[in-house]
């Protein structure tokens, strides 16, 4: 039979064990902020333009949908190249680059991603002048991924 | 065999912008979790995808340990000739897959 106390001691050992939790792989600022170089090769980055549509309470990190769109007309002259998304306490700050072309016909993408814990997601978009531009959207993850054992 | 499940509308008009969705059956095995035996289960992952239409590629991803197990994408594409949309992944051992869904475009 299950008491209160029962409870209490199940709970107390949950926290402990919480508390115990190996510290897990993350990416650092420096990681990130090389992953961000490597795409835009050092140049400006200047935010606007890109739209991140992704719920700002994540229940469950495993899987978070995400819309990410760009003000472009993505003609011949004016398109978005590539679109690159970082998360910066992921294990690795990567998380998906798409490349785009002007038979896209519209700067829209989704996908589903993994997040290791609360923050603030980056996207950032190459359009075909050169230019980078970004957005940020910051989350709350209560359930993150890659904590569950096997 | 991974399946994948891909949504294609059979018909488009010349010049408009159709949603193309894709499921694929992947774990996505990120290689930072660890087994029950203590050692971390190896990374098993989609590096790239495609999509080939009309004799150019015209939608790429790059994926990393962070796209969710079974990836999904959707993205747009102008429908310009009725044929075959062929999309093609591979996995960070060199395994290629493909599968192909036909337009037709009026």
């Amino acid at each position: 039979m299950t008491t209160r106390r029962h409870t209490l001691i199940g709970g107390g050992a949950l926290a402990v064990g919480l508390l115990l939790r190996p510290a897990l792989a993350r990416a650092t600022p420096e990681t990130m902020a090389a992953a961000v170089a490597a795409f835009t090769k050092g140049l400006q980055v200047k935010p606007g333009k890109v739209a991140i549509d992704i719920p700002p309470l994540v229940e469950n990190g495993n899987s978070v949908p995400l819309t990410v769109s760009v003000d472009s007309p993505m003609t011949e002259l004016d398109h978005v190249n590539a679109i690159a998304v970082f998360a910066e306490k992921n294990p690795l700050p990567n998380v998906v680059t798409f490349a785009l072309t002007p038979r896209s016909g519209k700067a829209v993408v989704s996908t589903r991603i993994r997040l290791g814990d609360s923050q603030i997601l980056l996207v950032i978009a190459q359009l075909s002048d050169g230019s980078f531009w970004s957005q940020k959207a910051e989350l709350i993850v209560t359930l993150p991924a890659c904590v569950e054992v096997l | 065999m991974a399946r994948a499940l891909i949504n294609v509308p059979a018909t488009a008009k010349k010049g408009e912008a159709v949603e193309i969705k894709v499921l694929i059956q992947h774990p996505m095995e990120t290689g930072f979790r660890t087994g029950p035996d203590g050692k971390l289960v190896p990374r098993d992952i989609i590096q790239r995808f495609s999509c080939t239409y009309d004799g150019q590629e015209v939608f790429a991803a790059e994926l990393h340990p962070a796209v969710a197990a079974n990836p999904f994408f959707a993205f747009f594409t102008l429908a310009t000739a009725s044929g075959p949309l062929i999309f093609k992944w591979t996995d960070n051992a060199g395994k290629e897959e493909s599968q192909s869904a036909d337009i037709a475009v009026t």
